[in-house]
C-alpha cells in the first residue's frame, strides 16, 4: 500500500514537471517567434507612440521572469487572452472548434481499433501467409500515402460520382444551427434534442473524414498489434497452453492476447491523443471546423494567443492520456501492480 | 507401448538451408520412467516436442513410425492432437518463470487444464486446482491459487506446472529439463515429487536432462543422445557398465567429492560415431 502511494506520487510529480515544462515552452514560443505582439495587435501601420504605449500595457517592457510569472498566473486563471484577428476569446474559440475534432476522433479511434487490433492479431497468426501479406500492403498504403489523396478520391467517388455520401462540411445547410448547442458535438446535441434527422445527417457527414482518419490510425494500430502478438506467440507459455490441449482460438485470445492488450493500452491512448490534436489536411479538405485548422490558421496569421492556447490544450491532452495509459497499464498487468 | 518411435528424423528449414536436428532415432517407451540425456543441441527437447507435435512450422518431421498409444502422430490432425495434448500426455517445460502465463493466476491456469478435459463448472475446476496444489505439496494451496506466477518461487512455480499437467490425469508425463532452472536444493524435491506422482498413478515419464547421474537416479532406462542420434540405451542401474565411449566420457568428466581427481577428463567427440 505504501509502495503504491509512492509510485502514484512519483507519477503525479512527473506529470507536474511535464506540465511546467509545457508552460515554459509555450511561453518561449510566444517570445521567440519573431512577431512583435504589440505590432500584431496594433497593425504594422500604427505610429511608434501607440505601439510603445501598447507594449507597456501588455507588460512587454517588464523583465522576462515577471512576464513568465504573469503568464502562468493568467493560464491558471483560465485566461488565454483573445485572438488578435477575430477578437474572440481563445477559450470560447476552442470550446467551439474542439468538439468538432473530438467527435471525429472518438469515432475514428473506434473504427481504427475495432478493425486494427483483430487484423493485427490475424496477420501475426498467419505470419508470412497470404492474409499477412495483404494486411501488410493495406497498412503500408494507409500509413504512407498522404491523407489528402484518399480524401480527394473519396469525395470524387462517393460524393461527386456516386452521390452516396454528403460533401464537405459538418451538416447540410438545411440543418445548420437547428439544434441547441450543449456539447458542441452535433451528433450528441441532436440526439439530446431528439432530432434524429439532424443526427443522421451529421453522422453521414462524418463517414468520410472518420474513415480516412481511422484508416491512417488503423495502419499503425494493426502494425503494432501484429508486432506485439508475434512476440507473444513466441513466448514459452504459449507452448504450455498448446501442450494443455487448448484450441487455437483459446490459445490466441485467452493466453496470448491478454499480454498484448496490456501493451496496446499505450498505443491506443497515444493514437487517441494524436487524433484529438486534429488533422489539418483532413479538416481542410472536408471543411471541418476543427482544432487542427484553427491552430494552423492562427499560426499563418501570426495570432499567438490561439496558437499558445491550442498548443497548451494539445500538450495537456497528451500528458493526461499518457497518465491514463500508465494507470490502466498498472491495472491490467499484475506484474507492475 | 505408450510411445513408439522408429527412425525419427527432424530437420528445420531456414533461409540459409536445412538443419537436421534429429537423425534417425528409435525408442520404445511404456509406462516406465525413461530418461533422455544429452548435451545442448543433441536433439532431446526437439524429440519430446515432436511427440506432442509442438514444433514450429518450419520443422519437418519424418519417421518410419511415430505413435502415441497406437495413434499415428505424423498423420494426426490438430483435433486428434488436442485429444492427446494435456488429456493423455502432459508436458512440463524448463523454467516456470516463462512457461506460466504472466497475467493469469496459478489457480486459473490449473483450473483451465482441468475443465478443458474434464468439463464441469469453473467453481468445481477451481476446487480441483486447489486439491491438485495440495497434492504437489504446496502449503496453503488456496492462497497460492490466487497468486500470479511472478509472485512465487521457481520451485513453487514448477510444482504448479506439475499440478496443471496432472490435472486431466494423463498416462504420460514428458518433462523437458524440469529442474535446470531451479536451485540445486529444490531440484531433488521436484524430481522426487514427480517420481511419486508418476509411480502412484502408474503413468509413464519421459525425463529429459543433461544431468546423467541425476536422471539415472530417477529413471528405469536412459537413452544417451549426441548430435541427433542415440549413442546408447541402457538400464539406469547398469550405467557403470556403459560401453559407449561417449557415455563413459560423460561419466568421467563429472567431478566427485569422494574421489577427487588431479585433472578432470576432457570430453572427446568422435565423428565416427555418426556413421555406425
Amino acid at each position: 500500500m505504501k509502495r503504491r502511494a509512492k509510485t502514484l506520487a512519483g507519477i503525479l510529480s512527473s506529470v507536474f514537471i511535464t506540465l511546467f515544462g509545457l508552460l515554459v515552452v509555450t511561453f518561449l514560443i510566444g517570445r521567440v517567434i519573431p512577431i512583435d505582439p504589440a505590432i500584431a495587435a496594433a497593425g504594422d501601420q500604427a505610429p511608434e507612440a501607440v505601439i510603445r504605449a501598447l507594449r507597456t500595457e501588455m507588460g512587454l517592457d517588464q523583465p522576462i521572469w515577471v512576464q513568465f510569472y504573469r503568464y502562468v498566473v493568467q493560464i491558471l486563471h483560465g485566461d488565454f487572452g483573445a485572438s488578435n484577428v477575430s477578437h474572440n476569446l481563445v477559450t470560447s474559440d476552442i470550446a467551439r472548434y474542439f468538439p468538432a475534432t473530438f467527435e471525429l476522433a472518438v469515432l475514428a479511434l473506434l473504427v481504427s481499433s475495432l478493425l486494427g487490433v483483430p487484423l493485427g492479431v490475424w496477420a501475426a497468426v498467419r505470419q508470412g501467409r497470404l492474409a499477412d501479406q495483404v494486411i501488410r500492403v493495406v497498412c503500408l498504403a494507409g500509413h504512407s500515402l498522404p491523407t489528402f489523396v484518399f480524401a480527394m478520391l473519396s469525395l470524387l467517388i462517393f460524393y461527386k460520382t456516386l452521390d452516396w455520401l454528403p460533401g464537405p462540411g459538418r451538416q447540410s445547410i438545411f440543418y445548420t444551427d437547428m439544434v441547441p448547442v450543449f456539447t458542441g458535438m452535433i451528433t450528441v446535441d441532436s440526439a439530446i434534442a431528439g432530432d434524429w434527422d439532424a443526427f443522421f445527417d451529421a453522422l453521414a457527414h462524418m463517414i468520410q473524414p472518420v474513415c480516412i482518419l481511422g484508416y491512417f490510425s488503423m495502419a499503425y494500430i494493426t502494425r503494432m498489434s501484429r508486432a506485439f502478438m508475434l512476440h507473444a506467440l513466441h513466448d514459452e507459455y504459449i507452448i504450455t497452453a498448446r501442450a494443455k490441449g487448448l484450441s487455437p482460438a483459446t490459445v490466441i485470445w485467452k493466453h496470448a492476447f491478454p499480454t498484448v492488450a496490456v501493451q496496446l493500452v499505450t498505443v491506443l491512448a497515444l493514437t487517441f491523443a494524436g487524433l484529438l490534436e486534429g488533422s489539418v489536411v483532413t479538416e481542410t479538405v472536408f471543411e471541418w471546423p476543427g482544432i487542427g485548422r484553427y491552430l494552423t490558421n492562427a499560426l499563418k496569421n501570426g495570432d499567438m494567443n490561439p496558437v499558445i492556447g491550442s498548443t497548451l490544450l494539445i500538450g495537456v491532452i497528451y500528458v493526461s492520456f499518457n497518465l491514463l495509459a500508465d494507470l490502466l497499464y498498472r491495472l491490467l498487468d499484475p506484474r507492475v501492480r | 507401448m505408450l510411445v513408439d518411435i522408429n527412425n525419427l528424423h527432424i530437420s528445420f528449414r531456414s533461409r540459409t538451408g536445412v538443419f537436421e536436428a534429429v537423425r534417425g532415432i528409435s525408442m520404445n517407451i511404456g509406462a516406465e520412467k525413461f530418461g533422455i540425456v544429452g548435451e545442448s543441441g543433441s536433439g532431446k527437447s526437439v524429440t519430446a516436442r515432436a511427440i506432442m507435435k509442438l514444433l514450429p512450422n518450419n520443422a519437418v518431421i519424418e519417421a518410419d513410425r511415430l505413435a502415441f498409444d497406437g495413434i499415428d502422430i505424423l498423420a494426426a490432425d490438430e483435433k486428434t492432437m488436442r485429444g492427446i495434448r494435456g488429456k493423455r500426455a502432459g508436458f512440463i517445460l524448463q523454467d516456470p518463470k516463462y512457461s506460466l502465463n504472466p497475467v493469469k493466476t496459478i489457480g486459473v491456469q490449473i483450473a483451465e487444464a482441468w475443465y478443458t478435459h474434464k468439463g464441469g463448472t469453473r467453481r468445481e475446476a477451481m476446487q480441483a486446482a486447489i486439491t491438485l496444489l495440495d497434492q504437489v505439496k504446496i502449503r496453503d494451496p488456496k492462497a497460492v491459487a490466487a497468486l500470479y506466477p511472478h509472485e512465487v518461487s521457481g520451485g513453487m512455480g514448477q510444482r504448479a506446472m506439475i499440478a496443471m499437467m496432472m490435472a486431466p490425469d494423463p498416462e504420460l508425463l514428458i518433462a523437458d529439463e524440469p529442474t535446470s532452472a531451479l536451485d540445486a536444493t529444490v531440484q531433488a524435491e521436484i524430481l522426487r515429487l514427480m517420481e511419486d506422482l508418476v509411480s502412484s498413478r502408474g503413468m509413464g515419464l519421459i525425463l529429459i536432462s543433461h544431468d546423467l547421474p541425476l536422471v539415472s537416479h530417477f529413471c528405469d532406462r536412459v537413452a544417451i543422445m549426441y548430435a541427433g542420434k542415440v549413442m546408447e540405451e541402457i538400464r539406469a542401474a547398469e550405467l557403470n557398465r556403459a560401453r559407449h565411449p561417449y557415455t563413459r566420457g560423460l561419466l568421467e568428466c563429472i567431478p566427485s567429492l569422494l574421489q577427487p581427481k588431479e585433472q578432470l577428463a576432457v570430453l572427446n567427440r568422435d565423428p565416427a560415431w555418426m556413421n555406425p
